[in-house]
């Protein structure tokens, strides 16, 4: 069931959204998820869609992308059948475990050999059915419904999404690949939901690549809870690349057990307008955290970084990198928030955040904020904004190297750093081609999965 | 080969250079010498083309072709190399993508095809072996981390790769001990042809007794006030630069 609707005043037209298809929300969704919409969206109609008057999105304006004509897919439908089937997405030289969503909705999954016995990949509605009591245990527990707007609403609203468990002591060699793509005719409003589940030492990667397949507009409202338990080892890496026309809200909610290590890798490679929310808890001692961002901004493009790294328990290190350059007349911000409460003793903390500005008009916001209540700690922030340095480009050109090339040389060894912190060589290696073609101009609207290289033929892509 | 006529340049409203004149013929050494602040850098900084210098008067003619008139990238294209006092780190920028570029935008100029990735490691081998650079520096990012005597091998090690028509090495002996002194010195002089040509920048007479000029200048208050064989240059390191500028204010 697919329903336009026009929203002009956002909170009371949503509810009433809600209020006449609830029982459509409902149906067939899992016991946890329906549990928790009545409370998400009492927790919605107090905050609302932010505008930049909510100080956590004082650089993103939210409500005029939630208005206007917008579809919202209610069945998977949504999810046309075949769509994706053509949709090649592989990393050369990396076997995947794919999952497709398409338009929010689980699609189908390929692989070339068996997930390891337990693992559970696939749609949240199927699989959360098929495990309630896992999926009770962890559903809503890291989204931030009481205080942030778009988790709430999409608390309320999400019908779909993955569902991946990882069983105890078990090693995952192959990435898990979740791959997004938007297309149709028309434009959709999307509410995505994700749940990743490592338990108690297992290993994991996984791969969120965002696409959009046809020139539509795109609302994405997507929240991603990921649990690192104790001893476990996980990386989520997300590859964004949609077109200008895209508007993406995405969550990542992550907590960390005893002894575990979690890296994300935000890559907003091309995406209209962007906000990710990071957050990272560690909830016990002993964790390890690693936070990367790269954004690579033009036209008028805008990017909002919103992390936060939460040091609730001692012993533990987090190292976080976000770097962005910004062209033409994009915008962006970072927020890096890291918080060291008071019993979180012998703590690491160091977070970087660094800026390449190439024109006059392009702007960024950054804001360092390092809350300390312990007294034996090791901490350090920073925040650059800054233009290519000429005197590099002059020892380039002198040997030789024109002034694009050295351009396109020089943000290359900018954005390198980043790159180089993703802990999959082959994505790693894949991210690095793409970046540079980023930088020389040549995907300017996305040719297929840009992290998948060249599709053939019959499905256009804007 | 080089032909300088009466070079006038200024940094923002101060003027450095005021008219200098020296021609260059291939296969020929020719040391620059003179106290700090007489100009050496701007000289070489012209001539590669940096534009925090306005040239105002004056004219720059490289194998016929008006050097002044082409971007830095062109000049070193047409066969002119400077090696910088102070080579720039540049962190992420790898040795090997840094070279390959640069040899292939040289080869592209010529109308050349670009080196395939084994003709081009073979070259940079025996660049490497020629000048005794260390194989691991050319591993690194350029120049990120080296020492001072590292970042010099280096640049040789690039004008070994470019083969330039006319080198021109600002100040390379600065803050060289004496062993790196003569690695550097040693590569220049095996680089060195009957048709191509070299200006040596320097304060000090040391690096000429292994890097042997044909001419001595001597750059004072932005103009050649003197000019003499290699004799001149031990001459100075004994007397010090105070006669000169007792003759020249005289």
């Amino acid at each position: 069931m697919n329903v336009t609707c026009r929203i002009t005043d956002l909170q009371e037209e949503y509810v009433a959204l809600y209020d006449t298809h609830l029982s459509t929300l409902q149906a067939g969704a899992p016991e946890a998820m329906n549990a928790l919409r009545g409370k998400a969206i009492e927790e919605f109609k107090k905050l609302g869609i932010p505008s930049n008057k909510v100080e956590d999105y004082k650089y993103t304006n939210l409500q005029p992308h939630f208005k206007g004509e917008l579809n919202v897919a209610f069945s998977n439908e949504a999810a046309q059948e075949g769509v994706s089937t053509d949709f090649n997405c592989q990393v050369p030289e990396l076997q995947t475990h794919n999952i497709f969503f398409v338009n929010g909705w689980y699609s189908h999954q390929t692989d070339a050999c068996p997930l390891p016995e337990g693992v559970i990949m696939g749609s949240i509605r199927e699989k959360g059915n098929a495990n309630p009591e896992l999926l009770a245990k962890y559903y809503g527990r890291r989204a931030p419904i009481g205080t942030d707007g778009p988790a709430a609403m999409n608390t309320a609203f999400a019908q779909d999404g993955a569902f991946i468990y990882i069983p105890k002591s078990t090693v995952l060699k192959r990435p898990i690949q979740i791959v997004n793509i938007m297309t149709g005719d028309v434009d959709r409003l999307v509410f995505q939901r994700n749940i990743i589940i490592a338990d108690e030492n297992s290993q994991a990667k996984i791969m969120f690549c965002d696409h959009t397949l046809s020139s539509s507009k795109f609302v994405v409202n997507t929240v991603s809870e990921i649990f690192a338990n104790e001893s476990s080892v996980m990386d989520v890496i997300n590859i964004q690349n949609q077109h200008n026309n895209s508007v993406q809200v995405a969550g990542y909610y992550a907590s960390q057990k005893k002894h575990s290590n979690l890296m994300t890798n935000n890559m907003t490679l091309h995406a209209g307008l962007a906000r990710n929310n990071v957050k990272i808890k560690m909830e016990d001692e002993h964790c390890e955290a690693y936070m990367n961002g790269l954004y690579l901004c033009d036209k008028n493009q805008h990017v909002d970084n919103f992390t936060f790294i939460d040091h609730a328990m001692p012993h533990c290190n987090s190292n976080e990198l976000f770097k962005g350059v910004m062209d033409d007349g994009s915008t962006g911000a970072f927020t890096g928030r890291v918080l060291v409460r008071k019993d979180a003793q012998q703590t690491n903390a160091f977070q970087s955040n660094n800026n390449l500005i190439l024109t006059e008009s392009a702007r960024i916001n950054t804001k360092p904020q390092l809350e300390i209540y312990a007294d034996d700690v090791k901490c350090s922030h920073g925040a650059t904004v800054g233009q290519l340095d000429e005197e590099a480009m002059f020892y380039l050109r002198a040997r030789g190297i024109n002034t694009d090339e050295a351009r396109v040389l020089l943000m290359f060894a900018f954005a390198y750093e980043v790159i180089e912190k993703i802990r999959v060589e082959p994505v790693r290696e894949q991210i690095r081609g793409l970046v540079e073609r980023r930088f020389r101009g040549e995907f300017d609207k996305c040719s297929s999965c840009v992290a998948c290289g060249d599709v053939d033929g019959h499905l256009g892509c804007l | 080969m080089l032909v300088i006529k009466n070079l006038h340049a200024k940094i923002e409203d101060k003027e450095i250079l005021k008219g200098v004149n020296l021609e260059i013929k291939p296969g020929e050494v020719h040391a620059i010498m003179g106290p700090n602040g007489a100009g050496k850098s701007t000289l070489s900084s012209v001539l590669a083309g940096n534009d925090k210098f306005t040239v105002c008067e004056g004219s720059v003619t490289f194998n016929g072709k008006d050097l002044l008139d082409l971007p830095p990238e062109d000049r070193a294209r047409e066969g002119v190399f400077l090696s910088f006092q102070y080579p720039v780190e540049i962190p992420g920028v790898s040795m090997v993508n840094f070279m390959r570029t640069a040899v292939n935008e040289h080869r592209k100029y010529k109308g050349q095809e670009p080196h395939s990735a084994s003709e081009f490691l073979k070259l940079m081998r025996e660049k490497k072996q020629l000048v005794e650079i260390d194989s691991n520096l050319t591993n690194r990012s350029v120049n990120e981390g080296f020492s001072g005597g590292e970042k010099k091998k280096n640049e040789i090690f690039q004008m070994a790769m470019l083969e330039p028509k006319l080198s021109i090495l600002d100040e390379t002996d600065s803050g060289l001990d004496i062993d790196a002194l003569r690695i550097v010195a040693n590569g220049v002089n095996k680089l060195k042809t009957k048709e191509n040509s070299t200006i040596v920048i320097t304060h000090y007479q040391r690096l000429l007794d292994y890097i042997v000029p044909d001419f001595v200048h001597v750059l004072y208050k932005g103009r050649i006030v003197k000019t003499g064989g290699k004799e001149l240059a031990l001459e100075l390191e004994e007397k010090g630069y105070d006669w000169i500028k007792k003759e020249f204010e005289d």
